[in-house]
């Protein structure tokens, strides 16, 4: 059974020819299509780090199978920064040492990026926990990511507001 | 994972025709997908219900009842702004599951279908009657610290691991389905079944037969200014209840006019306390009453294993959720799931 399915990646519309249903997004993204900035940590839903965005929402890679996602708009780590101009998320994990080892960090990023956009969180560092807790962090840099999602928040925010002034 | 083959069918009457024995229904696949991986179950196809037009609706009415679409995703349920208003501790019982990203995919579907969080049930190496009937339970006698403390069997001391169906269960929700044979409605009091000799058959739906979508009759949300869902587990977060309570009252000044309770994680099915319902009404608030409910909510509770604190928990959880529903919806909801640090969470 060979199924052909089209999506865009980082922006990039990609058709895919898969000779096998069992391929996760995530494997579909790191060993086809040469990605690897989208971890695998537990392969089960239970720590976060493959978290990309799936039509502008958070989901884990590693449950979604890629024959689902025809005509899907998917964003990965790759994906966020403009250039060399980093995304206000990725910046602020670097101002707050949001990380240690950086495993878990594209999935922290690209979740934090989802919690933002889902709108309801704010800079309130209980609510960014709570909302952020579907990403596990070995290193436990738990407080700086918390601080780097708030600080990302506020300035997106303040963003926003000027754009629409 | 062994390999399947898939189809995304564009219409219910498609998936029906679709189905075959050996066939799955593929809601969110968070919980599906995770099972073919550890090979708990293998199904030869998988029918994906994502492309079926017109089960993606939420619709609240005036009369204090709601109709929702087996493809509502749970986040979308809990946050969409009508339904949270009118049913506050479904949308708090949803946020207390799983994650931001595992909500994005779930469906409502596939939340009241997944499958017991029994660790041997995930593992084809252990014995399981609700795997493989027949071939025992490495429950009895293992690790089942966090089993059923209510209508558990010899055969199977699994619980229903779902925080959604808690206060569903309490608001007397009914679950529509269809098959070959047209639709039908299943009360949840039926929808979810008790072990028996059976655990291999979770639900009351029959082979071949999909949700189609979930419905909360009139006057549910009459429950909305006093309603709570508690949930305990082992970490603040991103973990399954090791007991839950749903707890909603509808007030006439100080008197409680109509109480509902239900509790989770204690038994296969969200345990509906119908005693204790009986025993609130007409009855003002206090906690003497409330203590009195939790214990007729856990009358009959005998431990499965080593988990004889589960039913002390149970009963704290209920007079917890009572005296929380009694003081009133939090204002600003969903309050934070169970945080020890969230306004009113542990008030
Ligand atoms: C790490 C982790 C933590 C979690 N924590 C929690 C938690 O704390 N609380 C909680 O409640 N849940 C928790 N969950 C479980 C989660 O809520 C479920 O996986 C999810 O709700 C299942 O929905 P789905 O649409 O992804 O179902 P799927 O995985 O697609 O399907 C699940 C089952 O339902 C069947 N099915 C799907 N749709 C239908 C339909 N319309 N009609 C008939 N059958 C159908 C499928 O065939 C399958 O058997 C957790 C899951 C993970 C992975
Ligand atoms: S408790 Fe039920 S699910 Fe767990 S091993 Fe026993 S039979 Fe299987
Ligand atoms: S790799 Fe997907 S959640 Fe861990
Ligand atoms: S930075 Fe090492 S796991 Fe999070």
């Amino acid at each position: 059974m060979s199924l052909s399915i089209s999506l865009t990646v980082n922006g990039d519309r990609c058709d895919v020819d898969l000779d096998d249903p069992r391929v996760t997004l995530l494997d579909l993204l790191r060993e086809r299509m040469a990605l690897p900035g989208t971890k695998k940590g537990c392969d089960r839903g239970q720590c976060g780090a493959c978290t990309v965005l799936v039509n502008g929402r958070r989901i884990n890679s590693c449950l979604t199978l890629a024959v689902t996602l025809n005509g899907a708009e998917v964003t990965t780590i790759e994906g966020l920064a403009a250039g060399e101009d980093l995304h206000p998320v990725q910046t602020a994990f670097i101002e707050h040492d949001g990380f240690q080892c950086g495993y878990c960090t594209p999935g922290q990023i690209m979740s934090a990026v989802g919690l933002i956009a889902e709108g309801q969180a704010g800079d309130d560092a209980e609510r960014i926990r709570e909302g952020m807790s579907g990403n596990l962090c070995r290193c436990s840099a738990y407080h700086g990511i918390t601080e780097a999602v708030q600080d990302a928040a506020r300035r997106m925010a303040s963003a926003d507001e000027r754009k629409s002034a | 994972m062994k390999r399947f083959d898939y189809s995304r069918p564009a219409s219910v009457a498609e998936a029906l025709a679709a189905w075959q024995p050996g066939s799955a229904w593929l809601g969110g696949g968070t919980n599906l997908v995770d099972l073919m991986k550890t090979g708990a179950v293998m199904p030869d196809r998988l029918i994906d219900l994502a492309g079926i037009p017109g089960l993606e609706d939420i619709e609240v009415s005036d009369d204090g009842s709601a109709r929702i679409g087996a493809l509502v995703r749970n986040s979308d349920l809990a946050h969409d702004p009508a339904f949270a208003a009118a049913f506050p501790m479904v949308a708090e019982a949803i946020l207390a599951g799983a994650s931001g990203q595992l909500r994005n995919a779930a469906t409502v579907g596939g939340n009241l279908m997944q499958r017991t969080r029994c660790a041997y049930f995930t593992d084809p190496s252990s014995a399981c009657n609700k795997r493989v009937p027949g071939s025992g339970c490495a429950a009895v006698g293992g690790v089942n610290g966090t089993h059923a403390v209510l209508g558990w069997s010899d055969s199977c001391i699994a619980t229903n691991p779902s925080d959604f169906a808690v206060p569903l269960a309490a608001l007397g929700a009914v679950v529509s389905v269809e098959g070959s044979d047209g639709r039908r409605e299943i009360p949840f009091s039926e929808f979810h079944r008790l072990p028996g000799k059976t655990p291999e058959i979770d639900t009351a739906l029959d082979p071949g037969e999909l949700i189609v979508g979930l419905r909360l009759p009139a006057g549910a949300a009459a429950f909305r200014g006093h309603s709570r869902y508690l949930k305990l587990r082992d970490r603040t977060s991103y973990a399954f209840a090791l007991v839950s309570a749903a707890a909603a009252l509808r007030m006439e000044g100080d008197t409680i006019a109509e109480a509902r309770l239900a509790l989770g994680a204690v038994a296969a099915k969200p345990w509906r306390a119908a005693e204790a319902e009986a025993l609130l009404a007409g009855q003002s608030p206090s906690p003497e009453l409330f203590t009195r409910a939790a214990e007729a909510a856990t009358g009959g509770a005998t431990p499965s294993g080593d988990n004889d604190h589960k039913i002390e928990l149970a009963r704290r959880i209920a007079a917890r959720a009572l005296t929380l529903a009694a003081a009133g919806t939090p204002a600003r909801m969903p309050a934070l799931p169970a945080s020890v640090h969230g306004d009113n969470a542990h008030a």
